[in-house]
């Protein structure tokens, strides 16, 4: 395991970065950066991976399939929604400049 | 990947890591500022797929695993393979109002992935020390209650589960169920029983405990468990990365735990309520049947009037809520609003923050239909507007628009604060029928004397009020 005090410290600062980063956030923003939060911990996806890769039984291969789809459809799932909502917020943002020039 | 020497590959996932987390947080960065917030998907996307397609490098830094490794390679790709096709094709279908059961699903799975790493460390056995194991099972118990709760919060707001389920003795069960768990887990962790067999009634426990607390909760809560369930995986994904020694999920889930749990109470801040409150206290427990008592009638209107009484405003602010989502009808609204404007209305759309299912869903729901941000306020901005507005349009809103939060001591949602509608001249009501609203309480700005109501789904009702409008020329 990565040192226990090392760990604590990338824990401690790894939280205050998440509640500066979300701080300031409009409230328009808050169902897509709830859907790109839920996007970023599809990181679980390369736990699941390592698991599956180092399974030695039948019994962890099954359960290490099971972590391995569904984290695969956290993290494409969540890209997929999070895109889809966040292209209506650009196309809203830039439409009024560019409805001036046509 | 034997030609890959295990220390030059475990260099090169580390170093890819670290980049990885530094995509992650520069995206979630992006993502909360409307300007940039595109370009911050694209961030984080960009470090999955690095992230993803490195971690291929990590059996050869696994001298171990030699025997399975082909069979485990392959069940590698075909998992993402199925469960990255599966979620592709769900997400590109969703319509943008059923969001928030779509998030609760794809969060549940993430929840539901940590818990499987637990478990797949935890049936392995084997002596590697009581914080490697604790940590294991507080990522397993936290992923499994994840897992099943955002289940049945996808459940409710899919309509599968239509019902609060509630009892006497509710929490009590629920406490059992939960110590029960953390025995389980304690036997596990301090290895005094490790045997597969407990570990089995560990992770069921944790799953039943998933169930039942999120069963008794309300669908009006449901934006808020969901977000809390989403800081929940995060967490368990941070536990999980600390047992696999995997930085890019510990500082991962870490950001995201802290940025989830932040954003859950920023929305229960919204709604006035606690998050225990949310969590210990099903929704209407409190006012019974005595709640509902107004006085008064609903008096009805035709749309050919209420489209006259908006042609000739000077100002009308629309007050979106879920029905207009249900209906889908924002295109419609946003069409009714610009006629209004070419007649020289002023419109404005007032959003409360937690309208629709989700904090923010009005606002992706209008910016679908191409509403430019100028127009929509807040709840700060605009509250002090309605006394100077001629008609105040309510489209599928209801409790955030209930005077009796206001008033009302009894009442389940006295305190949360509302958008005043009722203090406009005029309020035009759009609403499917009598019935109560989601929360089941009766809403006092039904039986205004200033108030009319507009039956019909909100699609249809908006249409006829831009035949209307149309039709004054």
């Amino acid at each position: 395991m990565i040192d226990g005090v090392i760990a604590i410290y990338i824990f401690m600062l790894a939280a205050f970065t998440g509640y500066e980063v979300i701080a300031r956030v409009p409230v328009i923003l808050h169902t897509p950066l709830m859907s790109g939060s839920n996007f970023v911990h599809g990181i679980v996806l390369v736990g699941a991976m390592f698991a599956l890769f180092q399974a030695e039984s039948r019994l962890e291969q099954v359960i290490g399939f099971i972590g391995v789809v569904l984290a695969a459809g956290n993290a494409v799932g969540g890209y997929v929604v999070t895109e889809r909502m966040l292209e209506m917020f650009k196309a809203s943002g830039q439409r009024k400049p560019a409805g001036g020039q046509h | 990947m034997s030609f890959l020497n295990p220390a030059v590959a475990k260099w090169i996932i580390d170093a890819a890591y670290i980049l990885v987390a530094f995509l992650f947080i520069m995206g979630l960065k992006r993502m909360s500022s409307p300007v940039t917030a595109r370009g911050g998907i694209l961030w984080a996307g960009l470090g999955m797929l690095i992230a993803t397609l490195v971690t291929f490098l990590a059996p050869a830094m696994m001298p171990t695993a030699a025997q399975h490794a082909a069979t485990n390679l392959a069940l590698v790709i075909a998992a993402i393979a199925v469960g990255g096709a599966l979620a592709w094709w769900s997400g590109r279908r969703v319509a943008m109002t059923n969001m928030p059961q779509m998030i609760a699903l794809y969060n549940g799975m993430g929840g539901g992935a940590a818990a499987a790493i637990a478990a797949v460390e935890l049936y392995k056995g084997g002596d590697r020390g009581l914080a490697f194991t604790t940590l294991a099972v507080l990522g397993g118990l936290i992923g499994s209650v994840s897992f099943a709760g955002s289940g049945i919060a996808f459940g409710k707001l899919q309509g599968l589960i239509k019902r609060s389920l509630r009892f006497r003795g509710q929490q009590f069960l629920n406490v059992l169920i939960l110590g029960g768990g953390i025995i389980l887990g304690g036997l596990v962790a301090t290895g005094v029983d490790a045997s597969p067999g407990v570990v089995t009634a560990f992770f069921a426990l944790a799953l039943i405990l998933g169930i039942t607390m999120t069963l008794p909760i309300g669908g009006a809560d449901m934006p808020v468990v969901i977000s809390l369930y989403n800081a929940l995986t995060g967490l368990a994904v941070a536990f999980e990365g600390f047992v696999l020694n995997n930085a890019a999920m510990i500082i991962a889930g870490t950001v995201v735990g802290s940025a989830g749990t932040l954003l859950t109470q920023l929305m229960a801040k919204a709604m006035n309520r606690s998050l225990s409150n949310v969590l210990f206290s099903g929704f209407g427990d409190t006012g019974g049947a005595a709640t509902g008592e107004v006085k008064g009638s609903q008096k009805p209107i035709e749309a050919s009037d209420a489209g006259v009484m908006m042609a000739f405003a000077q100002k009308v602010i629309i007050v979106p809520g879920y029905g207009m989502a249900v209906a889908q009808a924002q295109h419609k609204v946003w069409e009714l609003a610009q006629l209004l404007q070419q007649r020289g209305v002023t419109v404005k759309f007032a959003i409360h923050p937690v309208a629709g299912r989700m904090p923010g869903h009005m606002n992706v729901l209008l910016a679908e239909a191409g509403v430019p941000y100028d127009l929509i306020a807040d709840i700060e901005e605009v509250n002090a507007e309605f006394e100077t507005t001629d008609v105040a349009l309510i489209i599928g809103a209801n409790d955030v628009v209930n005077p009796v939060a206001r008033s009302d001591k009894s009442s389940p949602i006295y305190g949360m604060p509302i958008l005043n509608a009722d203090k406009a001249r005029n309020v035009i009501v759009i609403k499917r029928g009598q019935g109560q609203g989601f929360s089941g309480i009766e809403n006092a700005l039904f039986y205004l004397d200033n108030t009319r109501m507009l039956y019909g789904d909100a699609q249809g009702a908006v249409n006829q009020l831009i035949h209307a409008v149309k039709s004054v020329a």
